[in-house]
């Protein structure tokens, strides 16, 4: 099906490609070998030093306790995340879907923490979750809290080590799942009213509908919101700083603020370009696939 | 089995929990809001959730120009501004002509290459900040706001292709061969075919990339450190960290850091969500 093109037309498609073409390659593949040297380099001081060590701060790494305990966040944060995200986003999703009154309110409400800096929500949440003492009295949440009778949820939140990371977790559910109900909805109106109806005429119960017709038809969305929350997840940087820092005994430490404290405080340049190529596999085992397949899919219809 | 004859207590249950929601979303709207608005004397950690009993606009004013050992955050607000605004432009218009060519002028291996552009948008950028700082510094353009405008525009460059070239693709063929006809070429057709209809295209790339360079940190806390050009979000997580700074003032100043982007979402909702979408590789 290819036309043919004549010559000068085709130079001049290239020509209008071929800053941003220029650009990406130097400053992300270009960035990302270079990055790969470093990782593999002496640089932990500094001054620059690219002696080649191999795979040795790699190693270095997997045996540092910090980086053990982040990793161990780092999961706990994104199984929590993606859970609590897609559960809450797929709940709103459905009920907003009954023809509710004032559904595009509600939809507001739900989404515009999406619209806000990491910052922000870090800033907020640290002052809401901050839990007061026992001898001045509960504040932020917990204060809420004992107002409204559930006194008995009351926690010490990001600072209490048992709840660490997952306090922040609550914090990033609160910003991120109105996304997915956005993505949810977007997909549960797409879905034609007829399919429902004919297993409802079929004898299925209203759950059954959900379970056996809807949620398989959602896949792709699920899937979707699934690469989109979990490539943030492992990138959460801003919301740590802004919130909590790394926290008493590293309780909300990841390994993407260990990579920029490592690297531009202690000029520990090579054992942050580990830390960083360790997310940017990890990344790429989440999205790669995703992507050569959303591409070629796409270049099929 | 339709709406009107269901039984009215699990209407009144679905709208309670919709409401519940919205309480738990809206909570730290409240606090910042009600927080910001109450004078120095009324601030009290332990009464929190409660009304001020007088509106002051102390905070704000405390909160932009600052005092007491602490300059305030109006410069900053400048600052964000000065980045925002050029690398929008420019990411955006990079992309609008990668996304044109993309869609409509294909050829071997351009999906190959649109795949390893959109790759560009997933990366943590962990993974190439520390030779962003290097080339920067080389360049003399590390700790400016030039620096962090012509990093945001770059890394911006995947996802306006990706908005521009899933738009373009819903431009009819025939209007593109009907112009190469009347003998336009890559660029007639570009001005005169895909640019007038590209505003709405232009719309939601723009706030896409507005709201995430508003909002960005990571970039600006790595390259613009320096106080004078530092953007609102880094010196509001150094307002908030900072001890000498009351509670309220830090509220206020969040606030204020959020308006901008939050106002775009209340008034171009539509295209924002758009944006959302197209971000999940979805057209």
């Amino acid at each position: 099906m290819r036309r043919r093109w004549l010559k000068g037309e085709r130079l001049i498609t290239l020509l209008l490609l071929l800053p941003s073409v220029i650009a990406v390659a130097v400053f992300v593949y270009g960035f990302i070998g270079w990055t790969g040297y470093v990782s593999m380099s002496n640089w932990n001081q500094l001054l620059p030093d690219y002696t080649f060590v191999g795979l040795r701060n790699f190693l270095k790494l997997f045996a540092h306790p910090r980086f053990q305990i982040d990793l161990r966040n780092l999961a706990v944060f994104t199984g929590l995340f993606l859970t609590g995200s897609l559960a809450i986003g797929f709940l709103l999703a459905v009920l907003l879907d009954r023809k509710v009154r004032g559904e595009g309110f509600f939809r507001t409400i739900y989404l515009y923490p999406m619209s806000l800096s990491f910052i922000v929500t870090g800033v907020v949440w640290r002052w809401l979750m901050n839990p007061g003492s026992p001898q001045m009295g509960s504040t932020g949440i917990n204060l809420l809290l004992e107002k409204i009778g559930l006194g008995f949820l009351k926690s010490g939140w990001y600072t209490d080590p048992r709840v660490g990371i997952k306090a922040v977790a609550v914090a990033a559910i609160w910003q991120m799942s109105g996304y997915v109900m956005a993505m949810y909805l977007a997909g549960l109106r797409g879905i034609p009213e007829e399919l429902r109806e004919a297993a409802r005429v079929d004898g299925a119960s209203e759950w059954q509908v959900y379970r056996y017709v809807i949620l398989p038809l959602l896949r792709p969305i699920t899937l979707g919101a699934i690469i989109i929350l979990g490539h943030i997840s492992l990138k959460i940087y801003d919301l740590i700083v802004a919130m909590t820092g790394p926290g008493i005994g590293f309780s909300t430490d990841v390994p993407a603020y260990f990579m920029w404290e490592t690297t531009f405080h202690a000029n520990r340049f090579a054992q942050g370009a580990a830390i960083a190529i360790i997310l940017l596999l990890m990344v790429s085992l989440l999205i790669v696939p995703y992507l050569i397949f959303s591409v070629r899919r796409e270049a099929e219809v | 089995m339709t709406m009107g004859r269901r039984i009215p207590w699990q209407r009144a249950l679905l709208y309670l929990v919709l409401v519940g929601f919205a309480a738990f979303y809206l909570m730290p709207v409240y606090v910042l809001v009600v927080t910001s608005l109450k004078s120095f004397a009324e601030v009290n950690l332990y009464r929190m959730w409660d009304l001020p009993h007088s509106f002051s606009l102390e905070s704000f004013r405390k909160a932009l120009l600052g005092g007491f050992g602490f300059t305030g955050l109006a410069h900053n607000f400048v600052n964000s501004f000065y980045v925002a605004i050029p690398a929008t432009l420019a990411s955006a218009f990079l992309g609008s002509l990668n996304g044109y060519v993309l869609s409509k002028w294909r050829f071997r291996g351009s999906n190959t290459l649109f795949t390893l552009l959109l790759f560009g948008m997933f990366i943590p950028y962990q993974s190439i900040l520390i030779p962003l700082v290097q080339t920067l510094m080389k360049l003399g353009l590390y700790g400016s706001i030039p620096g962090l405008i012509l990093a945001h525009t770059v890394y911006g460059i995947p996802i306006t292709t990706l908005i521009f070239r899933n738009y373009y693709a819903t431009v009819p063929r025939e209007l593109v061969e009907a112009a190469r006809i009347d003998g336009a070429g890559v660029l007639g057709v570009y001005t005169r075919i895909m640019l007038p209809v590209s505003m709405p295209g232009f719309v939601v790339v723009m706030i896409w990339q507005f709201t995430s360079i508003w909002n960005d940190f990571l970039f600006a806390v790595t390259i613009a450190q320096n106080p004078a050009v530092q953007p609102v979000t880094v010196a509001l997580n150094n307002l908030a960290g900072s001890y000498i700074v009351e509670w309220n003032v830090q509220m206020a100043g969040s606030l204020m850091a959020a308006l901008p982007t939050l106002l775009v979402y209340i008034f171009l909702g539509r295209y924002f969500m758009r944006g959302l979408l197209a971000g999940s590789l979805k057209g």
